[in-house]
C-alpha cells in the first residue's frame, strides 16, 4: 500500500497497532532520514534524521528560523521540494499559528471541508464540542474570537482523526489566558485520542509541560533530543523542570538558562515559589475522562516508557 | 527631631494647601452618550428616506428654476413637463417597447460578454499556461478604445443588432475578466495551503478556496461592466438604430424635444439603478461572510 506522497522516497506509514506489538519495538508515525530541504541553494534542513512514535507528543523547539515550520510542512506534505526518505501516516492533519479559516464557510461547514464523502453536520459539531465551540457551529468565522477561531482550527485538525497531529505554534498568537486554557486543551485532546503530536513553539515551559520529548533544531538538523520525564499533571515547580528548562535553554542558545526568559518572565531557581503557573496537563479532576498519571493508561498506543 | 527645611521669613504667611499636591482642576467630565439617543432625526430616519433626499432636493431646485424662466423650455423642460412627456410615451406604449428593446440589448450583451470575460478570467488565473496564452493578449487588446471599434463592428456586424451587442459584450468582457482574474490571483496563499493539508484536491481547491476567494473581485468586476454596458448601449444605439431608446432620443433631437430626451435619459439612469440595486442584493447574499466595514 505504498503511495507516493514524498518525491524522492516515498512511502505512506500506516501504523498499525497490532504489527507494532508483534515486532515489540515501538511503532513509528515519523521516520525521516537524510531529509534536506534548501531555499535557493541554502540548506534550511540539512541531512535531518528524526522518528517519532506513535501516540507520542513531541515539541519541536528552535530560534526563530531555523527550519521548523519548513519541516513541519514537509511532514504534513505541503513542501515537496525535497530530498531523503520521508514517511509519515495517511491520515494527518494541521493546525497553524493562525487560524486560517475559510472566511466564505460557516463554522461547520470549514471542519468538514476536505472529508471524503458528505459528511453530516453533527459529525462537525461533535469535533466542535470536543474543544467546546459546539454553539458557535453556525457562525461564520469573522464573527470568532482569536481564542475561538483557533480551537475551531484545532476542530478542523481533530475530525479527521488524524495519526499524526502537526502544531505550528498553534497558541503563539493567543493572550496568557488564553493559551493556557488551549494548552489544556491540547493535553487532554491527546491523551483521549493518542495520536502522535508534533508541536512546534518557542516555549520552553510549554514544551515541558505538554510534551513526552523535546527536540532541539539547529543548523538545519536536531541537535538535541531528550524524555521528558515528568510526572503528569505537571506543572513548573515539578521535581526536575527547573533543570530540564534550563539544559534546553541552554541548547537554544540562552546564557544562564535558569534564569529570564525572552518575555521578560523571571523564574526564580529551582527553589522559586512552584504554583504560579496552573498544571496543564489533564488530571483526575480535570474536564474529560479521569486520567491518572500513569501514562500507559493514558494512552494505549504509547508502547515506550519514556 | 531635625527641621531640614529653613523657617519661612517672618511676616510670610505660607499658605498650608500650596505645600501639599499641586492643586489640580478637577476633570472635565463629559457624558458618552448612547448612539440610540445621539441620533437625530434624519440619522434615525430609514435608509432609504435619507437616500432619496438628495436627489429630491435637486429636482425642486429644477422646477424653481424652470417656473421662474431662468431656465428655458429649450435649453431643458421642467420637470412637470418631462413628466407630461413620460407619461404620454408611456400611455401610447412607444417607451415601454423601446425599453423592452434596449434591454434585450443588454441582457444578451452581458450574459455574452460574461461568459467570454469569466471563461477568459478562469483559464488564465487558475493555471500557469492559459496566463501565458490568454492575459499578455487580452491586456493588449484592453489598450484598444472599445469605443473606436464601433466602425469596424458596424463594417463587420451591418447596422443590425449584432454590432451594439458586439458593442456592449466587449465592454463586459474585459472589466469582468480584469477583475476576476485579479480576484482569483488575490486569494491567500495560506488559505490554499490549509485547503491542500485538508486533503482538497485541485478541483476541490478551484471549487472551496479559489471560487469563493474571487468572489469579491467578481462582484465589482459585475458592477464595473454593468455601467459599462449602459455606456455602450447608449453609444450603440446613438448611431444607426431603428428602435429602442436611442432611436427614440434621436427622433427627439430632430423635433428639439427636450423633454423626451430628459425621459430616455431617466429611463436609462433608471435601468442602470436597477441593476445596481440587483448587485447589491446579490453582494448582501454572496458576500455576507465578509468582515469588511460597513459604515456607520
Ligand atoms: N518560501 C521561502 N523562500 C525562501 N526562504 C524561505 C522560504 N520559507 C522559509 N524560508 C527560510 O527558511 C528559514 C526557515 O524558515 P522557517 O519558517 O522554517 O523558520 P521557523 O523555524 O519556523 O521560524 P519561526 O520560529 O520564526 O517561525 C528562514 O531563514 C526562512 O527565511
Ligand atoms: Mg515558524
Amino acid at each position: 500500500m505504498a503511495t507516493d506522497l514524498h518525491r524522492p522516497v516515498k512511502e505512506t506509514l500506516a501504523p498499525d497497532p497490532r504489527s507494532a506489538a508483534s515486532a515489540g519495538a515501538p511503532e513509528a508515525a515519523v521516520r525521516v532520514a537524510g531529509l534536506t530541504r534548501a531555499f535557493d541553494g541554502r540548506p534550511v534542513i540539512d541531512d535531518l534524521d528524526l522518528t517519532l512514535r506513535a501516540g507520542e507528543f513531541t515539541a519541536l523547539l528552535g530560534r526563530s528560523g531555523c527550519g521548523k515550520s519548513t519541516l513541519l510542512r514537509v511532514l504534513a506534505g505541503l513542501d515537496r521540494e525535497i530530498s531523503g526518505t520521508v514517511l509519515v501516516p495517511r491520515r494527518r492533519a494541521v493546525a497553524f499559528q493562525a487560524p486560517r479559516l475559510m472566511p466564505w464557510k460557516r463554522v461547520w461547514r470549514n471542519v468538514l471541508l476536505g472529508l471524503p464523502g458528505k459528511p453530516e453536520r453533527a459529525v462537525a459539531e461533535g469535533a466542535l464540542a470536543e474543544v467546546g465551540l459546539a454553539e458557535r457551529a453556525g457562525a461564520w468565522p469573522k464573527t470568532l474570537s482569536g481564542g475561538e477561531a483557533q480551537r475551531a482550527s484545532l476542530a478542523r485538525a481533530l475530525v479527521r482523526e488524524p495519526d499524526l497531529l502537526l502544531l505550528d505554534e498553534p497558541f503563539g498568537a493567543l493572550d496568557a489566558l488564553t493559551r493556557i486554557k488551549a494548552q489544556q486543551l491540547v493535553a487532554e485532546l491527546w491523551q483521549r485520542r493518542g495520536c502522535a503530536v508534533l508541536l512546534v513553539t518557542h516555549d520552553v515551559d510549554e514544551a515541558l509541560l505538554l510534551a513526552d520529548r523535546a527536540l532541539v533544531m539547529r543548523e538545519g538538523r536536531i541537535a538535541y533530543d531528550t524524555p521528558v520525564a515528568l510526572d503528569r499533571p505537571r506543572g513548573v515547580g515539578s521535581p526536575g523542570f527547573a533543570d530540564l528548562r534550563a539544559r534546553l535553554l541552554t541548547e537554544l542558545g540562552v546564557e544562564g538558562g535558569g534564569g529570564v526568559e525572552g518575555k521578560g518572565r523571571a523564574h526564580g531557581g529551582p527553589g522559586a515559589p512552584a504554583d504560579e503557573k496552573p498544571s496543564v496537563a489533564a488530571g483526575p479532576s480535570g474536564p474529560g475522562p479521569a486520567k491518572a498519571p500513569d501514562e500507559s493508561s493514558a494512552h494505549p498506543r504509547h508502547g515506550d516508557a519514556s | 527631631m531635625t527641621i531640614s527645611h529653613a523657617p519661612p521669613p517672618p511676616g510670610l504667611s505660607v499658605a498650608p494647601e500650596k505645600s501639599s499636591a499641586p492643586s489640580r482642576t478637577p476633570p472635565d467630565l463629559q457624558a458618552v452618550v448612547p448612539a440610540s439617543v445621539r441620533r437625530s432625526r434624519l440619522r434615525s430616519a430609514p435608509r432609504w428616506v435619507r437616500r432619496a433626499v438628495g436627489p429630491l432636493l435637486l429636482l425642486a431646485l429644477w422646477q424653481v428654476f424652470s417656473a421662474t424662466g431662468v431656465l428655458h423650455p429649450d435649453v431643458l423642460a421642467s420637470p412637470g413637463t418631462i413628466a407630461r412627456a413620460g407619461a404620454d410615451l408611456v400611455a401610447d406604449g412607444t417607451l415601454p417597447a423601446a425599453m423592452g428593446v434596449s434591454l434585450q440589448r443588454v441582457v444578451v450583451g452581458l450574459l455574452l460578454g460574461g461568459v467570454v470575460g469569466t471563461a477568459l478570467a478562469l483559464v488564465s488565473g487558475l493555471s500557469r499556461l492559459g496566463e501565458d496564452l490568454v492575459d499578455a493578449t487580452v491586456q493588449m487588446l484592453r489598450t484598444v478604445p472599445w469605443v473606436g471599434l464601433i466602425p469596424l463592428f458596424i463594417i463587420w456586424l451591418g447596422i443590425g443588432e449584432a454590432p451594439k451587442v458586439a458593442l456592449i459584450a466587449l465592454g463586459v468582457a474585459f472589466h469582468l475578466y480584469l477583475n476576476v482574474y485579479a480576484g482569483i490571483r488575490g486569494v491567500d496563499a495560506q488559505l490554499i495551503e490549509a485547503g491542500e493539508s485538508l486533503g482538497l484536491g485541485r478541483w476541490g481547491l478551484v471549487r472551496h478556496v479559489v471560487l469563493p476567494g474571487a468572489l469579491p473581485g467578481a462582484m465589482t468586476g459585475l458592477r464595473y461592466s454593468l455601467a459599462t454596458a449602459w455606456l455602450a448601449l447608449v453609444f450603440g444605439e446613438s448611431i444607426n438604430a431603428d428602435a429602442g431608446i436611442g432611436f427614440l432620443m434621436n427622433q427627439a433631437r430632430e423635433f428639439f424635444r427636450t423633454d423626451v430626451i430628459v425621459v430616455c435619459l431617466v429611463v436609462y439612469a433608471f435601468l442602470g439603478l436597477t441593476a445596481d440595486v440587483i448587485v447589491r442584493i446579490l453582494e448582501r447574499l454572496l458576500l455576507q461572510w465578509r468582515p469588511t466595514f460597513t459604515g456607520q
